[in-house]
């Protein structure tokens, strides 16, 4: 009796466990990048936890469907596969396009939402650049390693225009209003938007290409992509999705005949099975990703470009740094008290803000007063800030050759500068030259944030590389060994000279 | 002879400690005059003074251009043994560079290191270092050369060499005027002693005089701490 009683107490327990686990199912993780912003992914700025936007209706309704509360996190755009595959999260929807690369390496639902890729130019080049072709010798703007991107890669070996890449989808469209760039091509739902914040731009309802959106998940979860495959058919079924698309004002005509041939109802005939497959976008030899080898082939030169564009770079803002870290360190020397403390303040703004926010205000704060290209940008950028790292070790050089050497250099008869440039800098250039190597490597790889004011480089042209073949292994290991090949030699030979020119003491 | 040198009541102050508290001294052209004091006797204050390195707070200085041989030698490390000679007269001066070489090999083979023209000061011993140092000051020709504790660094042999250097140079009309703790060596060399004490002149004269019948409480302690030390070595 008493035993039973202790078992119908345990069965209980464990009933209660079962039915309270069944009660708090784990949530379902989606990811998606806020930056996007609305319509697609938009966070409450009093509260970034909170989103809104069709993709985040999209994510709830396929929870709700679940039956497992939802969980937004934040991914960047350009890492969403990556962090598919890594099961960062159990579905990833942000205006994610349907290409080839990302079908072959993680699992995709059906399309959800049919874009058009449109161009957007200046409302005064409306009659002049209707299409790709009038745009040769000029510069068009987008969003990098999308379709868009490619689809002006495409024109820039056939029109001979050059692609812009971007990180974010608004400063091409405010680059195009302020003259940088001449056009930008991108989603419709973006351009639109667009069009709505800035002023005088036209966009151009011709489709240059047909894409869809689509949710993906981990590779190996295609259990959960069939579910969600199911809940996208019901959704455009039972009009949910029509809803959804109507309330953030994206619904138009393309919609029904996507949802028609998504479920098979279409008269049309082939196109049911050529579900999934991207719509009119690129030649028909450019659909199958290619593979690791031939990719390598094919990109190896962009590479090479690549990192001819960071070592030039390096070697000009460097230039520019030892240049202006000498007037600063002289200044902060010899200077009187009001410029040394003008230069000390120069040093520790440089030094105590980062570079990216330095780039940032250079390139797009700065436009309205003057228009500078992005290399120089990124030069002047990079340059201006290792500046003044700079200064503060030739300062430190020149304060640490003997004071004695200057007293005989001033008995000797030598003037200031004499003593300057005979006696303590060529000195102190002896003591620097350590010290301005590692910046000079450190330079070379901080040369990679210059990506974010549309410099291709050799870190961004690696990341479009990866984005491409869906794989950033290889493209790692390449970008990794032309950076070694880059600043190996220069560490060996600042050894060498640091060696024949070793101080007493030093 | 007329006076090369003339020093009249030099004060000078650093923070609140006063070094100098009224100096005078005289030299002239042939005589090796050497200053002798304990620590913080004000000695290689007077020279920088002397040398236009320090300026005094009040009292006058009467001296022809000076050169100066530190007692670090404060060679210029960047550049061998003769471009640290031929730097000035080339660039101060401007004499060509070829004329320079010329005088500055030979004022380092009067000094017995011409072999080392070519070593950077790094790879010269401290007697070396100090020849090249003087070799240095002596480049522009001036009429007054300081040396400030200028055998500190020498073993015994060297400092006879660096002895019969000093007289060459004052027989060759030159001032010399030297600051130095060895009283051997001024008995030796020293034309003249100047004894100082708290920033003041106590006691000088010829050096026997005064090293051997010292005076002044100061010169006694002074040769005192002398004997002392080198009784340890």
């Amino acid at each position: 009796m008493r035993a039973t009683a202790w078992l119908l107490c345990l069965h209980g327990c464990l009933l209660w466990a079962v039915v309270a686990h069944a009660q708090t199912p784990a949530p379902l993780r989606w990811g998606g990048d806020a930056e996007g912003g609305a319509p697609f992914v938009e966070a409450d700025p009093s509260d970034p936890t909170k989103v809104s936007g069709f993709d985040v209706e999209i994510a709830e309704l396929v929870a709700a469907q679940l039956g497992r509360p939802s969980q937004f996190i934040q991914i960047a755009f350009q890492s969403l596969d990556q962090s598919a595959g890594r099961g960062d999260f159990d579905i990833g929807l942000s205006g994610i396009e349907d290409i080839p690369a990302r079908r072959q390496s993680l699992a995709a639902s059906v399309p959800y939402y049919e874009f058009r890729e449109v161009m957007t130019v200046r409302a005064a080049d409306r009659e002049r650049f209707r299409t790709l072709a009038d745009l040769r010798g000029k510069r068009v703007a987008t969003l990098g390693g999308t379709m868009a991107y490619d689809l002006l890669l495409e024109a820039e070996r056939r029109h001979g225009l050059t692609a812009v890449s971007y990180d974010e989808d608004v400063h091409p469209y405010s680059d195009l209003a302020n003259g940088r760039v001449d056009a930008v091509v991108l989603d419709h739902v973006l351009a639109e938007r667009a069009m709505r914040r800035n002023t005088g731009l036209v966009t151009h309802v011709d489709a240059l290409a047909i894409g869809h959106y689509i949710i993906i998940t981990a590779p190996e979860n295609t259990a959960l992509r069939d579910r969600v495959d199911t809940i996208l058919r019901e959704a455009m079924r039972d009009g949910t999705l029509e809803r959804i698309f109507r309330k953030w004002h994206v619904w138009n005509t393309d919609q029904p005949s996507l949802f028609a041939r998504v479920l098979g109802t279409s008269g049309t005939p082939g196109t049911s099975g050529t579900l999934g497959t991207p719509g009119t976008l690129g030649t028909p030899g450019t659909d199958v990703p290619p593979g690791t080898l031939s990719a390598l082939q094919l990109y190896l030169p962009s590479l090479f470009r690549a990192a001819l564009i960071t070592l030039s770079l390096s070697c000009f803002a460097m230039a520019l740094a030892v240049a202006l870290g000498s007037l600063i360190a002289v200044g902060r020397v010899y200077g009187d008290p009001i410029s040394r403390a003008l230069l000390t303040a120069y040093v520790e703004v440089m030094r105590g803000t980062p570079v990216l926010l330095q780039l940032f205000v250079i390139y797009y704060g700065l436009s309205s007063v003057v228009r500078l290209p992005a290399f120089i940008a990124a030069l002047l950028g990079l340059g201006l800030n290792y500046a003044a790292y700079e200064s503060e070790i030739y300062r430190s050089a020149l304060e640490a050759v003997p004071r004695g050497q200057l007293d005989a250099a001033r008995i000797l008869g030598f003037t200031n500068f004499q003593a300057l440039r005979l006696i303590r800098a060529p000195q102190a250039f002896r003591l620097a030259l350590a010290p301005m190597t590692n910046d000079f490597v450190a330079l070379l790889k901080d040369s990679s944030l210059v990506s974010v004011i549309t410099v291709v480089e050799l870190t961004k042209q690696t990341q479009i590389f990866a984005t491409n073949i869906g794989s950033w292994l290889v493209p790692g290991l390449m970008c990794a060994a032309i950076y070694l090949v880059m600043s190996l030699p220069l560490g060996y030979l600042a050894r060498r000279l640091e060696e024949r020119w070793r101080m007493p003491g030093a | 002879m007329t006076a090369t040198l003339t020093v009249r009541n030099l004060h000078l102050t650093r923070g609140n400690r006063a070094i100098l508290k009224g100096v005078n001294l005289d030299a002239r052209a042939g005589e090796i005059v050497a200053l002798m004091g304990l620590s913080g006797s004000g000695k290689t204050t007077i020279l920088r003074v002397i040398a236009g390195l320090d300026a005094p707070d009040s009292g006058q200085v009467t001296a022809g251009k000076a050169g100066m041989v530190f007692q670090f030698h404060y060679l210029f490390e960047h550049l061998c043994a003769i471009d640290n000679v031929t730097l000035a007269p080339i660039h101060v001066r401007g004499v060509a560079t070829a004329e320079a070489r010329t005088r500055a090999q030979g004022l380092l083979e009067q000094l017995g290191v011409g072999h080392r023209a070519g070593a950077l000061p790094r790879e010269l011993s401290g007697g070396e270092a100090q020849r090249v140092a003087i070799a240095r000051a002596l480049a522009v020709d001036p009429p007054l050369l300081l040396l400030d504790e200028p055998t500190a660094s020498l073993d015994p042999a060297r400092k006879n060499d660096l002895g019969a250097a000093l007289h060459a140079l004052a027989a060759s009309g030159r001032t010399l005027v030297m600051t130095s703790h060895d009283d051997d060596f001024v008995r030796q060399h020293a034309t003249r002693v100047v004894v100082l004490a708290d920033g003041l002149v106590v006691e000088e004269g010829e050096p026997r005089t005064v090293l051997d019948y010292p005076q002044h409480a100061a010169t006694r302690e002074l040769l005192q701490m002398e004997r002392a030390r080198h009784g340890v070595q």
